[in-house]
């Protein structure tokens, strides 16, 4: 057979482009992934602590961090994570690898965990164990002691003499902390239950007025608006608002929401407690009703093309035998575009994990004082500020005063967002995935 | 046999009465005065070439055309006694009493179950004896209930395309409608499964009346008891079917079911 198509014509070229694009992203996913887990799934692995003695005779115990190679400006040199905040002034040191003597790793080294000032990193020196008022004290490689009690110690440990399994079962033990724990420390250390709670608890709220709201307005666009320039105008807008950076988002629900709304409600309700606001302030209320408004669009879209990709059959067939326009939409048209919706929403829900602008004006604070879900009645407190894992990892990457220290949970903060959205998303897949099944093949 | 006067027969007693019927997709005019009678309990098929308004015909007898914007009606239809094109008419309860099979099967992505008894659940049936009695009698009239009655709750998308439109017969008749509108329903059919549907329709016709459309003239001469003849928007011959093929009146008629134009 005589050869009539080159590779350009059979589309070759654009096939190898696509899958070089779709390479590029998978790595840079890879890559993205690779760094936090690198620097976040370690940071809770107990680590050996290094005794450095120094050619001026000083002695210096602590992990070694980072080893920098020589520049021309400086020689070789090692980070140091030594501790003692409180009486050193800073966690971290350089040390230059010429002015190191020996290096040597004793396994009495300890590494205490404290409520206050960061990791006490030393040796034990009297431990007194006598029920509450227990007693221990510390001292550093050069000797200076401290006392603490024991409630200032969350734990205390010798990771040089720890075997892999003691050292696996501190980890799983720091994790489940950091899952179940409340904060500490500025938020450095300790846990992240009340960001995460705040986090899930936003967009469970969102979702509940975005979903309804997107899905009728674009069961309204679709199949009632008459199509005119009325409509494709709103159509026009709502392609757009995706567009709108979302700390504009921000300002509009701080000045809707929480001066508008929220001011008029505590006019009308809670006159008796002014000037202090209940509802004309921030809260997750007031957070969740903006990133509604942000995720809106999605879920508009994504119905509208769903309803959209219906065959027109199945719609005239259901009419023809009787049913009406209302019947129609809720007996074969919804379900039938229900994974085409829940596509929109989960995209909506990643896209809400994700945000913190408009958090930040709406309703997150650094610590919050209370959760916005607990034991006391109405057990739900839409008015209440709440803490959120986004702007955690603002707050503790770059406004903690001691930014090397909380490295580690940044990035344990973003595996964790990651991971719920991960969950939430999942689940919503799962779901997704039955309804296909049960309302496979929509178009015949 | 007598030969013929008019070129358009009428019929005693019928089901749905056209008169005078002129349909407008806005400006333009689709059906341009029609009258005929549709016989009770008969088959009843329109043919004429592409376009010359058989489905639009069609979709006045269940006001389906009132999906179409820009669609105007003069002249009247009764079935029995009620005018249909009365604009206060109950459309619901008129497609209740007219049912149609489309061209393309389109069941619901539901089980065979589901899609049988839908018209009855919107309806308002709930008992589910009255449901599965239903189904059996509406798969078995439609001949799908032996090959059906183990899968009755597996998706009905499973069928293969002659099922299917078997599948959307019954769908139609578990209403238990008087008339049951079919537009080309064989025409996405292999032979096969044409001849099962053409089967079901000599048996359909002795519980309802029913109006077929075709492009198909041996399968207009095989199902049906009377013809329409349409050309762009006119009836020009109508009359039972064996007179119609035999001895049309018509010059126009004569070409087109002999295959000279169309
Ligand atoms: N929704 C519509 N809007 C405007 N014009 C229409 C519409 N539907 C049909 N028409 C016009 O009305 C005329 C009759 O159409 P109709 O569909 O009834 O033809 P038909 O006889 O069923 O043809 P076919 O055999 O191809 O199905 C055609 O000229 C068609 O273009
Ligand atoms: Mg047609």
């Amino acid at each position: 057979m005589k050869k009539t198509t080159n590779s350009l014509q059979r589309g070759e070229p654009f096939i190898w482009m696509g899958g070089a694009a779709l390479a590029l992203i998978l790595l840079t996913v890879i890559l993205m992934l690779g760094v936090v887990l690198a620097n976040g799934a370690g940071a809770f692995w107990p680590a050996r602590l290094s005794l450095l003695e120094l050619k001026d005779g000083s002695r210096v115990l602590g992990e070694v961090t980072r080893r920098q190679a020589e520049t021309p400006h400086s020689a070789e040199r090692l980070q140091i994570r030594v501790g003692n905040r409180d009486m050193y002034g800073a966690d971290f040191r350089w040390i230059e690898t010429t002015a190191i003597k020996a290096e040597s790793y004793p396994p009495d080294a300890v590494w205490a965990e404290r409520m206050e000032h960061g990791p006490f990193i030393g040796f034990v020196k009297t431990e007194t164990k006598s029920g509450a008022a227990a007693m221990i004290v510390l001292a550093d490689a050069s000797g200076r002691e401290k006392t603490l009690t024991a409630g200032q110690v969350v734990r205390l440990y010798r990771p040089n003499a720890m075997s892999f399994q003691a050292k696996f079962g501190l980890y799983l033990a720091r994790l489940w902390e950091l899952l179940s724990g409340q904060p500490r420390e500025a938020n450095t250390e300790g846990g992240l239950l009340p960001a995460i709670i705040g986090t899930v608890m936003m967009v469970f709220l969102m979702s509940i007025f975005a979903f309804p709201l997107g899905v009728m307005t674009a069961v309204y666009l679709r199949e009632y608006a008459k199509d005119g320039w009325a409509v494709r105008g709103v159509r026009i807008a709502v392609n757009n608002l995706a567009g709108i950076p979302s700390i504009v988002y921000g300002i509009f629900g701080l000045g809707f929401f929480v001066y508008g709304v929220g001011a008029g409600i505590d006019r009308l309700f809670f006159a008796d407690k002014l000037p202090t606001p209940t509802w004309g302030t921030g809260g997750i209320l007031w957070a969740s009703l903006t990133l509604s408004l942000l995720t809106v669009p999605v879920v508009i879209v994504a119905t509208e093309e769903a309803l959209g990709a219906i065959p027109p059959g199945v719609r005239q067939a259901s009419l023809a035998l009787g049913a009406t326009p209302l019947q129609t939409l809720t007996r074969v048209l919804l379900p039938m575009a229900s994974p085409g919706i829940m596509t929109g929403f989960i995209l909506a829900m990643a896209r809400a994990a994700g945000e913190v602008a408009p958090l930040m004006l709406t309703g997150v604070v650094k610590l919050a004082p209370s959760l916005p879900l607990d034991g006391s009645f109405p057990f739900v407190h839409l008015d209440r500020k709440f803490m959120h894992l986004g702007f955690h990892i603002y707050d503790v990457g770059f406004q903690s005063p001691n930014v090397e220290a909380s490295r580690p949970m940044v990035f344990m903060t973003t595996l964790l967002l990651l991971a719920i959205v991960l969950v939430m998303s999942g689940t919503a897949v799962w779901l997704r995935n039955r309804m296909r099944k049960r309302y496979a093949g929509g178009a015949f | 046999m007598t030969k013929r006067e008019t070129a358009i027969c009428t019929v005693d007693d019928p089901v749905i009465r056209v008169d005078g019927l002129r349909l407008f997709y806005g400006e333009s005019e689709a059906l341009k005065g029609i009258t005929m009678g549709i016989p009770r309990k008969q088959v009843t098929a329109l043919i004429g070439p592409s376009g010359c308004g058989k489905s639009t015909l069609l979709r006045c007898f269940n006001r389906m055309n009132d999906l179409v914007d820009g669609v105007r009606i003069t002249g009247g239809i009764r079935i029995d006694a009620d005018e249909i094109t009365d604009p206060a008419l109950d459309v619901i309860e008129l497609r209740r009493r007219v049912g149609m099979v489309f061209q393309k099967s389109n069941p619901f992505p539901k089980s065979i179950y589901e899609n049988v008894v839908y018209g009855l659940r919107i309806a308002g049936v709930s008992k589910r004896t009255a449901l599965d009695e239903a189904v059996e009698k509406s798969l078995r009239g439609a001949g799908l209930w032996e090959e059906a009655k183990d899968r009755l709750h597996e998706s009905a998308l499973g069928l293969s395309g002659g099922q299917m439109q078997r599948l959307c017969i019954a769908r139609a008749i578990a209403v238990n409608p008087e008339v049951i509108l079919m537009d080309e329903p064989c025409s996405a059919l292999d032979p096969r499964s044409t001849a099962r549907v053409e089967e079901l329709i000599g048996e359909l016709r002795k519980d309802y009346s029913i109006v077929i459309v075709t492009h198909n003239m041996q399968q207009a001469s095989r199902v049906s008891d009377y013809t329409a003849f349409l050309y762009v928007g006119e009836l020009v011959e109508y009359a039972p079917t064996t007179e119609l093929f035999t001895a049309p009146l018509v010059k126009q008629t004569e070409d087109y079911i002999t295959g000279r134009f169309g």
